[in-house]
C-alpha cells in the first residue's frame, strides 16, 4: 500500500468523492465558527479599534497566498518525476485559488492600511513582495491557458514554478533590501505567537484551520474537473484518430 | 546499425503506431509507406531522438543519425554555402561541403542568398545538409518533395553512393526512388489499437486503468 | 557552438535592426520620460537610475521572442536537437548572442541616454558597471521565458508576462547600486548580489531552458 496508489486518477476519484463532504462540511463549520468568535466575541485592542478584526481574513489569507504556491511547486515536482497527471492537475486547479487569496490577502490589507497607516497602498516589502507574488501566479495561469497539449503544459508551467519560486524567494529578500518599510514583523503568524494574547489567538487559529478546509475543498473539487476535462481531451483525442 | 524492437510511438498523447521492429545494417535502405496522418513522421522524430516512445526500444550507437526533416532548417538571408558551412562546423566536417554542392548540382547556387532559391532548389541544399553530417543512418521525412525528375535522379545517386559506403537510410515516401535493394515497411499493420483491446496505453488512457 | 554564435550574429546584422532597434527603443523610452515628469533637472537625476534600468529591460524584453522563433519555424530548431550539439549549448549560445546584439549596445550607449537625464558625474562608471553586470541576466532569463513560450503562435504578451517577475531582483538591486553610486553610498552589497544573480542564472537557467525546448519540440 503506497501513497502513490492515490496519484492514481481512478483511485483519486473514488478516494475524494469521499471525502469531499466531510472536508466542506468540516471548512464551513470551523470557518463560521472563527469569523462569528472573532467578529462578535473578541475584545477591542486599544490601538486598533474594529479595524483589527479584518486580521481573521487578511492572516490566513495571506498565509494560504504563500502555502499554495509551496503545494504547487511540490506537486510540479512530483509531476516531473514522477510523471503523476493528478498532481500536475492538482497544480493547475490550485493556482487560481492561490491568486484569489493573494488578491485577498492584498485588498483586506488595503482596507485595514488605511486607517492604520492612512494610505491604501505603501511600497512596503511585504505588500509588494505579494504583489510579486500575485504575478508570479498571473504568469502560471496564462501559461497553462496558453498551451494545448495538455503533457507540454504540465511539463513547462512545472519548469516555470521551479524557476519562479527561486526567483520569487529571491525578489523577496531584493525588496527587503530595497525598501524597510512600515508593515509590523510577523507578529501574527504561527511562529511567533506569543506576541498575540490567547483572546484573539485562539479564533484566528480557528480561522486559519477554515482557510486550509476551505483551500483542501476548492483544490479537490477543481482537480476533479481538471481530470475529468483531461479525460475527456484524451477521449477526443483518440476519437479523432479512429 | 539501428535495431527497432517493437516501437509504439504517440501523437499528442495517443499511440499512433505499435510493434515497429526492423533492423538496418549497412548498405541497406526502408522505405516506410503508409497514408498521410499513419505516424510515419512521428516514427521518424522519434527515432530521430525528439520525443520519447512510448514503448519498445530503439538500438543505436550514438551519434550514427542525421534527420532530415519536412522543413530544411535553412537561413533566408545566408548564402547556399554559408548555410552549408554552418552545418558542416556543427558536425565538425567541414571538408565535405565541397563535395556536398556537387554532388546535389549546387556548385553555380553556392553565392546565392538562399531566399533566391526555388522549392526544389532548397530541397536540393536540405539534402546537401545531409551529405555534410557525415553520419552513416540517414532518417529521412518525404525528401524528394518538390524535386523534379532529374533531381530526383541526383538525389537517388547521392543515396546509392551512401549505401555503397557502408551508410543506411531510413526514407518516408510516397514516390519510387527506383533503388534496387530496398525493403519496404507498410505502417497501416501497424496502426495502434486501443488501450481496451490491448494496445499501448498513452498520456492519460493509464489513469482510467 | 562558435558557428552557431556566427551564424546568429550574422543573422542579427542582415536582418537588419538587430542591433538598431533595441538600441533607438532605449533612446526613445529615454526621451519620453523628461516629457513626462518635467525637465526638472533635479527631479531627473533622481530617477535616472531607474529609468535607465526600466528602458534597459523593456528594450531587451523587444527582441526576447526572436530568440528561437524563426529557428522553430524553419525547422532548424529540430535539426539542432538532433545535432551534437548539447540543447543547454544552444540555449547558451543564443542567449550569448542576444546579449551581444542587444545588452551590449545597451550598455555603450547607456553614459549617453545618462547624460539626457542629468546622471551625476559619480554614477556613469556605476550605470555602465550595474548594465555590464546585471544585462547578461535578462538574457539568459529572457531565453528561458522565449523557450517556455516557443511553440505558441501568439507568445509575444505571455513571454513579457512571464519575465517581467524574473528580472525584479535583477532590476532592483541594479538600480540600487547606480542609485548608492550616484550618491556615494556603499556599493558592494549590491554590486555582489547583482553579480551573483547574473553568475547563478547564466549557470543554472540554460538547463531549464533546455528542458523546455525539448518539450517544446516533443
Amino acid at each position: 500500500m503506497s501513497i502513490w496508489e492515490y496519484a492514481n486518477p481512478k483511485k483519486f476519484m473514488q478516494t475524494s468523492a469521499w471525502a469531499l463532504p466531510w472536508v466542506t462540511g468540516l471548512a464551513a463549520i470551523t470557518l463560521v465558527a472563527g469569523l462569528v468568535w472573532g467578529f462578535f466575541f473578541t475584545p477591542e485592542a486599544a490601538n486598533f479599534g474594529t479595524t483589527v478584526k479584518i486580521i481573521y481574513i487578511h492572516v490566513p489569507s495571506a498565509m494560504m497566498a504563500i502555502n499554495i504556491w509551496v503545494m504547487m511547486l511540490v506537486t510540479s515536482l512530483i509531476w516531473l518525476i514522477r510523471r503523476h497527471h493528478v498532481s500536475a492537475l492538482a497544480a493547475k486547479a490550485a493556482a487560481p485559488v492561490g491568486l484569489v487569496m493573494t488578491l485577498i490577502a492584498l485588498f483586506t490589507g488595503a482596507i485595514w492600511g488605511q486607517p492604520m497607516w492612512g494610505t491604501w497602498w505603501e511600497w512596503d516589502p511585504r505588500l509588494t513582495s505579494f504583489l510579486i507574488l500575485g504575478l508570479f501566479y498571473l504568469g502560471y495561469i496564462a501559461l497553462w491557458q496558453a498551451i494545448d497539449n495538455p503533457d507540454t503544459a504540465a511539463d513547462l508551467t512545472g519548469v516555470l514554478c521551479l524557476v519562479g519560486s527561486v526567483f520569487a524567494l529571491l525578489s523577496r529578500y531584493a525588496v527587503n533590501f530595497w525598501n524597510q518599510g512600515l508593515h509590523q514583523g510577523a507578529s501574527l503568524s504561527v511562529d511567533k505567537q506569543e506576541n498575540v494574547s490567547d483572546v484573539y489567538w485562539y479564533p484566528l487559529l480557528l480561522c486559519i484551520t477554515g482557510f486550509i478546509l476551505l483551500f483542501i475543498m476548492l483544490v479537490l473539487t477543481r482537480t476533479r474537473t481538471e481530470v475529468r476535462l483531461r479525460r475527456l481531451k484524451a477521449l477526443e483525442a483518440r476519437e479523432r484518430l479512429a | 546499425m539501428l535495431a527497432i524492437e517493437s516501437l509504439a510511438v504517440a501523437r499528442g498523447g495517443v499511440a499512433i503506431l505499435e510493434g515497429v521492429s526492423f533492423a538496418l545494417s549497412a548498405g541497406q535502405a526502408l522505405v516506410l509507406r503508409g497514408p498521410n496522418g499513419c505516424g510515419k513522421t512521428t516514427l521518424l522524430r522519434t527515432i530521430a531522438g525528439l520525443q520519447p516512445p512510448l514503448a519498445g526500444r530503439i538500438v543505436a550507437p550514438g551519434d550514427v543519425i542525421a534527420y532530415g526533416a519536412h522543413a530544411d532548417g535553412l537561413k533566408a538571408t545566408l548564402s547556399v554555402v554559408e548555410n552549408l558551412h554552418f552545418w558542416a562546423a556543427v558536425y565538425g566536417q567541414p571538408a565535405r561541403v565541397a563535395t556536398a554542392l556537387a554532388e546535389m548540382n549546387l556548385a553555380a547556387l553556392a553565392h546565392r542568398a538562399a531566399m533566391s532559391l526555388s522549392a526544389g532548389q532548397k530541397r536540393r541544399l536540405g539534402l546537401a545538409r545531409l551529405l555534410v553530417t557525415g553520419r552513416p543512418v540517414w532518417v529521412l521525412d518525404e525528401p524528394t518533395i518538390s524535386l523534379d525528375a532529374a533531381s530526383v535522379e541526383l538525389f537517388a545517386n547521392a543515396l546509392r553512393a551512401h549505401l555503397g559506403t557502408g551508410g543506411a537510410a531510413l526514407i518516408a515516401t510516397h514516390i519510387d526512388i527506383g533503388l534496387v535493394a530496398t525493403a519496404t515497411l507498410d505502417l497501416t499493420a501497424h496502426k495502434a489499437r486501443a488501450p481496451q483491446d490491448g494496445g499501448a496505453a498513452g498520456g492519460f488512457d493509464e489513469a482510467f486503468a | 557552438m562558435i558557428a552557431l554564435l556566427a551564424r546568429d550574429l550574422r543573422l542579427a546584422v542582415r536582418a537588419g535592426g538587430g542591433f538598431g532597434l533595441s538600441l533607438a527603443f532605449f533612446l526613445i523610452v529615454t526621451v519620453l520620460v523628461p516629457f513626462g515628469v518635467g525637465p526638472e533637472g533635479g527631479t531627473l537625476a533622481r530617477i535616472a537610475p531607474g529609468i535607465l534600468w526600466v528602458g534597459a529591460l523593456l528594450a531587451c524584453l523587444l527582441s526576447l521572442d526572436r530568440i528561437y522563433a524563426l529557428d522553430f519555424e524553419d525547422g532548424s530548431l529540430d535539426l539542432l536537437a538532433t545535432a551534437p550539439i548539447p540543447m543547454e549549448a544552444v540555449v547558451s549560445v543564443k542567449a550569448l548572442a542576444h546579449w551581444l546584439t542587444t545588452g551590449l549596445p545597451l550598455v555603450l550607449a547607456a553614459p549617453v541616454f545618462g547624460v539626457l537625464l542629468h546622471l551625476p558625474g559619480p554614477a556613469f562608471v556605476w550605470l555602465v558597471l550595474s548594465l555590464g553586470v546585471g544585462t547578461p541576466a535578462l538574457s539568459v532569463l529572457g531565453a528561458f521565458g522565449a523557450a517556455l513560450t516557443v511553440g505558441l503562435k501568439r507568445g509575444g504578451l505571455l513571454l513579457s508576462l512571464l519575465v517581467l517577475p524574473l528580472y525584479m531582483p535583477t532590476l532592483i538591486f541594479g538600480a540600487e547600486l547606480i542609485a548608492r553610486g550616484a550618491s556615494g553610498g556603499a556599493t558592494t552589497t549590491p554590486l555582489l548580489m547583482l553579480a551573483g544573480i547574473t553568475a547563478a542564472t547564466v549557470a543554472l537557467v540554460p538547463f531549464a531552458a533546455a528542458a523546455a525546448i525539448r518539450v517544446n519540440l516533443r
